[in-house]
């Protein structure tokens, strides 16, 4: 797992293996049904991989990297995390005693600090403490992760000290995580860091995984641990797909029956505690939670527990029994939504509330007498995007009401809705993808990429190399627009996922749009990625 | 109502009849797997002529078993009279690409034992590693393992696998695919593989095992020997697939050796010649022998109740299949059933709808295909992705 357990360093065997494999993967290929690689080079050939470079496991890579050949040890029994003079952060900034804990763990696992360890040979001196010196006034200790927070960091090592500099506690956070990466065992268990400075910073904000939990619930613990393997490459926001049509786990404080009747069980839900524990869990690791209660599509699971809330769908002059989307003529879809984001708008920090607005079929309402009452009326002919907009629209404003930011699905934007300036449009569609970042950012609106990085779209071989080829500012427009592309998400929709699958089935390959979202630009070698990810792969078990 | 008992008496036996005697012995190919279940008021009957039978029927019956609302199990009134079709039903796992912890093979033999799978393919040493611990050649899993104290299987380990197998009615065949898929073999047996030469010189690579050196059959022949004690079922699988021929064609003892036997520039000639020594050598042993496709497509001599294994996809499968039992050799089907090959949806119903025996030929023909078996190769499977990935 990626606990505090699963991150030994190191394991020759494994390096040792993946020094072959990779020969074996990028010749074969296939094993079977592809034409023979040419001979390979006898497996006795592969070298300690103990001689293995630091920089051999960063990732992601961070923008400005120095190392030296000076090596020096870590003694498991002495070394410490503090915080350092002149930090505006201290004892009572409990984000970071925890992090300096957790990062301690994963540094020497749990039963290193027992042994007292012997002076290695390749070692020139002793790194005692790593010092961590927050610089803004306002550390951040007790506040949650916002798109502007800086997660910038600033990390020295050398004897005795290492000092690790950051605006806020957040940079902290992601360059702990870059140093749990620098250390490394050699062949004797000796813990190892070169002397080196670090500048990094990421290339975008807004650094996303998508999980659905509607279409498959999913445990707690199973997100908890996919906030840990976030963390692991720097991903900062989780874009909580909470329910859908399949099912409605979010256990509702002001409408019960929702979940009563929505969820696959009662023991399919999310609790409010639940619903706290992963937001304070995200927040110790600097990620934001964003809920998305997609409407008025994708809402068959919300009719279950409300009634007269989704069109009723007509087959000629009398209701089909079936229902279609949110109905939008209805005073009392609003007076719910009124007070159903209320609800959300308090439970979840974050600035900002993901309103969905994708893939809204037209059908029901069009069938619906009522619904065509009101098209005429509101003299909108037979263009039902008009009518989803006035929906979404009213939703907005409802949500703007309450503070808080939206984003939305790029349909919100195709179909021609008034949007606030500061609404971020998600672009999915694979079709064509660079122009819709095009439009979008022409039009003035914020941007984040998913279209890409669908990643329940399996497929055989290493598809992550597809995905970290991907370069989200490849399209047409000005320098200006390409600022409003604030950064992408990778997207496991959970149609064919669930907790037996969801680890292997994300990890490693999201860490391709981790590296893609953090790191520079031209970071693009995939035989230089593929040595630091195989490594990081191994650590992250 | 509180006092109305939808149940008759309840049920306290599953009484279980064997016919014929065997518990101490492995399943085969031969093996009745067949069984009758009659669940019924009075009594709950398993009949079946073998143990592997009761096996099956047992792991019916638990299917059967429901439970209410109220906690309760049920069983319906029933009548199963069952058997399988065909006698051989495999699963392959590839332990060389990747090494799979013990644990994760004796978990796959559960789920097998589940699905009525009854053949464990033990794809268990290949180009990347040889991780199984040879007490004739040490050297070899010393040298070949990715990590020669961790990821190697012991005599226990592979006793212990062939036992837990035993117990679910499986049979466990293991493969030791030659000459080619034998990089791993190098480090620990110098002087096995070929050496690759780049113009006059060694190129510092190597190739499929030599084929014309006598040490090479002496090691065949005791590594065999070894193979043959330690797993018990009649076949043995020998592999023969992907024989790449540029090293053995850049090599002048090879060249020497070719001109020397006639056989031109044709380096199936080599192969054959290669296979068939290896396959009198395990004949002589008294076992019986699987291979890859590729030994009868390139006109090997094999003796005839060899089982060919069809893999391929670049003609079309049911076409080999008609060529493997039209020319009376047993026949094996994996083509359409590689499951490493994944894909997004519900994959499920393409491996469903394969009918084996849909090609063209006689029925007696259609008899020769005994089977078939589902392959996970692992070169991008590991016990972090086995389970969801298999099943």
């Amino acid at each position: 797992g990626g606990g505090a357990m699963g991150r030994a360093m190191g394991l020759v065997g494994l390096l040792v293996g993946l020094v072959v494999v990779p020969a074996v993967l990028l010749g074969a290929g296939f094993g079977r049904g592809e034409p023979p690689p040419e001979p390979q080079p006898a497996p006795s050939e592969r070298d300690a991989a103990s001689a293995a470079i630091p920089e051999d496991s960063l990732w992601p890579l961070p923008q400005s990297l120095r190392t030296s050949l000076v090596r020096l040890q870590l003694a498991p029994e002495r070394f410490q995390v503090l915080h350092g003079a002149g930090s505006s952060a201290g004892p009572g900034c409990g984000l970071l005693q925890d992090a300096f804990r957790r990062y301690y763990e994963y540094v020497f696992g749990r039963s290193h600090w027992r042994k007292p360890h012997r002076k290695s040979l390749s070692a020139q001196g002793e790194l005692s403490q790593l010092q961590v010196v927050i610089t803004a006034p306002e550390p951040g200790c007790d506040s949650f992760p916002r798109l502007a927070s800086s997660e910038a960091y600033h990390l020295t090592v050398t004897e005795p000290v290492a000092v690790l500099k950051a605006d806020e506690v957040w940079g902290a956070l992601r360059g702990l995580e870059t140093f749990s990466q620098l250390v490394h065992e050699d062949d004797y268990g000796s813990f190892l860091i070169n002397e080196s400075e670090i500048y990094d910073f990421p290339r975008f904000a807004h650094r996303g995984i998508l999980l659905d939990t509607s279409r498959h619930y999913l445990p707690l613990k199973s997100i908890l641990t996919n906030l840990d393997a976030m963390a692991f490459n720097k991903f900062n926001v989780l874009h909580w797909h909470i329910v859908d049509d399949q099912s409605f786990p979010y256990q509702s404080i002001s409408f019960p029956e929702l979940s009563n009747k929505g969820a696959y069980s009662y023991n399919h839900v999310y609790t409010p505690t639940d619903v706290h524990l992963v937001i304070e869990y995200a927040r110790l690791r600097g990620i934001r939670v964003i809920p998305e209660f997609d409407t008025p599509g994708h809402t068959q699971s919300w009719g279950k527990g409300q009634k007269d809330l989704l069109t009723p769908c007509y087959s000629g002059e009398r209701p089909s029994g079936s229902f279609g989307p949110v109905n939008p003529i209805l005073n009392s879809t609003y007076d719910f939504m009124t007070t159903f984001f209320k609800e959300i708008s308090s439970v979840f920090p974050d600035a900002y509330i993901h309103l969905g607005g994708d893939e809204v079929s037209f059908n029901c309402w069009k069938s619906n007498p009522e619904v065509k009452k009101f098209m005429r009326k509101q003299g909108f002919g037979i263009d039902y995007a008009k009518l989803e907009s006035y929906y979404i629209q009213k939703i907005l404003d409802i949500v703007s009401s309450y503070n808080k930011g939206c984003m939305v699905w790029q349909e919100v934007f195709d179909n021609n809705a008034e949007l606030k300036p500061d609404t971020v449009v998600e672009v999915w569609m694979a079709n064509n993808y660079a122009h819709e970042l095009s439009s979008v950012t022409r039009a003035g609106f914020t941007a984040i990429l998913a279209a890409p990085w669908y990643l329940d779209y399996i497929s055989y071989g290493q598809d992550w190399t597809k995905y970290y080829s991907v370069e989200p500012l490849n399209f047409p427009g000005s320098e200006k627009q390409k600022r409003l592309v604030i950064g992408g998400e990778a997207c496991l929709w959970g149609e064919y996922v669930d907790a037996t699958n969801l680890t292997p089935r994300l990890w490693p390959r999201a860490s391709a749009v981790g590296e893609r979202l953090w790191s520079s630009r031209n970071v693009t070698n995939l035989q230089d990625a593929y040595k630091r990810l195989s490594n990081h792969r191994c650590r992250m078990l | 109502a509180e006092n109305k008992q939808p149940w008759r008496t309840p049920c306290t036996e599953l009484l279980i009849s064997v016919a014929t005697p065997g518990c101490n012995g492995f399943p085969s190919l031969d093996s009745k797997e067949s069984y009758k279940l009659n669940i019924s008021r009075d009594s709950l009957l398993l009949n079946a002529d073998t143990v592997w039978g009761a096996l099956r029927g047992l792991e019916t019956f638990s299917q059967l078993v429901g439970r209410d609302e109220n906690g309760m199990y049920y069983v319906n009134e029933t009548e199963i009279v069952d058997f399988p079709r065909f006698p051989h039903r495999g699963l392959l796992l590839d332990t060389s690409r990747h090494y799979l912890p013990l644990k994760a093979i004796l978990e796959t033999l559960d789920v097998m034992a589940y699905n009525k799978l009854n053949v464990f393919h033990w794809h268990i040493v290949d180009d990347p590693s040889f991780p199984y611990e040879s007490f004739t050649f040490p050297e070899l899993s010393k040298q070949g393992a990715f990590n020669a104290m961790t990821h190697v299987y012991t005599a226990s380990d592979v006793q212990t696998v062939i036992e837990y197998a035993r117990l679910r009615g499986i049979r466990v065949i293991a493969e030791f695919d030659t000459p080619g898929h034998t990089l791993s073999w190098g480090p620990g047996a110098p002087g096995l593989l070929t050496v690759c030469y780049s113009g006059k010189d060694p190129s510092g690579t190597y190739g499929p095992i030599n084929p014309i050196f006598n040490t090479t059959y002496q090691f065949v022949t005791s590594l065999f020997q070894e193979i043959s004690s330690v797993f018990p079922d009649y076949f043995i699988h020998l592999g023969g697939d992907e024989v790449n021929f540029t090293c053995w064609k850049s090599n002048p003892e090879i060249l020497a050796f070719m001109k020397k036997m006639g056989f031109g520039e044709d380096y199936t000639k080599l192969e054959s010649f290669y296979i068939q020594r290896l396959l009198d050598i395990v004949s002589s042993l008294g076992k019986g022998y699987m291979v890859w496709q590729e030994v009868f497509d390139n006109g090997v001599k094999v003796r005839p109740d060899t089982i060919i294994h069809v893999w391929k996809n670049n003609v079309p499968y049911a076409e080999e299949m008609a060529n493997v039992t039209k020319a009376g050799y047993r026949a094996l089907l994996s083509a359409p059933w590689y499951l490493n090959r994944i894909s997004y949806g519900q994959d499920w119903m393409a491996a469903y709808q394969v009918e084996p025996l849909k090609f063209k030929g006689a029925f007696l023909q259609k008899d020769l295909v005994i089977g078939g078996e589902a392959c996970m190769w692992g070169e991008y499977v590991d016990v972090t992705n086995l389970t969801p990935r298999l099943w």
